[in-house]
């Protein structure tokens, strides 16, 4: 490409250049990227998931419809995705662990988690989660027993993955919001488990 | 070894939603942009995404994952040009202009 290496500032230009062409092309409007903008800053993040994993948790009809058919199971709730992308829900259970990455880009479940964290895009997480999972795993605090069998889900433009974690022990009496508390981001990446209050990092 | 991983890194700097998403203006207007693009039909998410994989990877071998945004852009200004929908000589030659206007130019 002509637009090879460009220092920041040059690029901020850049960018501004290219909106003001798709604007005068009748192609954009900019307040329409305002709004995309908010919306992926504000609207959608981690608590969007949260809620799915708090229901399936309490709902063994919800959590069923959700491991069948994921997109249709978030889609109940109000979070169908606006790139059109399908979800699969993969459950962690007693033995096994699962975890997501997008090992070619960035493939993410938008509706359900927000925009990826950097760590989630950088060529270090990207290529080692997939071949030394457990590795990985247990830098970031995530110990696994030798017993326990990692999966390892890499996401596609038409699929991408959410984990649905464990429920921690002793939350019977918790309410289905309280329980939606205890999932953090990284929990249903597979990089932590669920309900631990050092799992949410940043 | 955590470090390779940018837990703390500004990328984890928290937010409304735990996560501090764009760290300059510019990434969230070509963000914005390509989905607007994208929502009014302009190319399928496939199209962009094999560029993306491409320029991804081409970024990953100079730096360390500081370059995403860097690469998103270069993704969509080749679909862009692929496409026919703007040229990157035009995209050069508007770029010239905005830079050479003098220092203090009203931004509206």
């Amino acid at each position: 490409m002509s637009a090879g290496h460009h220092h920041d500032d040059d690029l901020a230009v850049r960018v501004e250049a290219l909106e003001a062409l798709l604007v005068e092309k009748g192609l954009v409007d900019s307040g329409v990227v305002d709004e995309i903008i908010r919306h992926y800053e504000q609207d959608v993040g981690p608590m969007n998931g949260a809620r799915v994993v708090a229901r399936a948790w309490v709902d063994p009809a919800y959590k069923a419809r959700l491991l069948a058919d994921g997109t249709a199971a978030v889609a109940e709730l109000g979070y169908a995705g606006r790139e059109g992308a399908h979800v699969r829900v993969v459950e962690n259970e007693p033995g096994v662990h699962n975890v997501v990455v997008c090992s070619l880009c960035s493939c993410y479940p938008w509706s359900l988690l927000g925009l990826p964290p950097g760590w989630y895009k950088s060529p270090a997480y990207r290529s080692r989660v997939v071949h030394e999972p457990r590795a990985v795993l247990a830098e970031v605090g995530l110990d696994l027993p030798a017993s326990v069998e990692i999966r390892v889900w890499d996401s596609s433009a038409e699929v991408r993955y959410l984990v649905l974690p464990e429920r921690p022990r002793d939350t019977d009496g918790l309410s289905e919001a309280e329980l939606a508390r205890l999932v953090s981001r990284d929990a249903m990446i597979g990089v932590a488990q669920a309900g631990n209050p050092d799992a949410q990092r940043g | 070894m955590a470090d390779n991983l940018d837990l703390d890194g500004l990328a984890a700097l928290p937010r409304r939603n735990g996560e501090l998403v764009f760290a300059e203006p510019w990434e969230s207007r070509v963000f914005g942009l390509t989905m607007a693009l994208h929502e009014a039909g302009a190319f399928s998410w496939e199209e962009f995404r094999s560029r993306l994989i491409d320029e991804i990877r081409r970024e990953a071998e100079d730096s360390e994952g500081q370059g995403y945004w860097r690469a998103w852009r270069c993704a969509f200004e080749s679909l862009l040009h692929a496409k026919g929908i703007c040229a990157s000589g035009e995209l050069d030659g508007r770029t010239r202009t905005l830079a050479a206007r003098p220092p203090g130019h009203d931004h509206g």
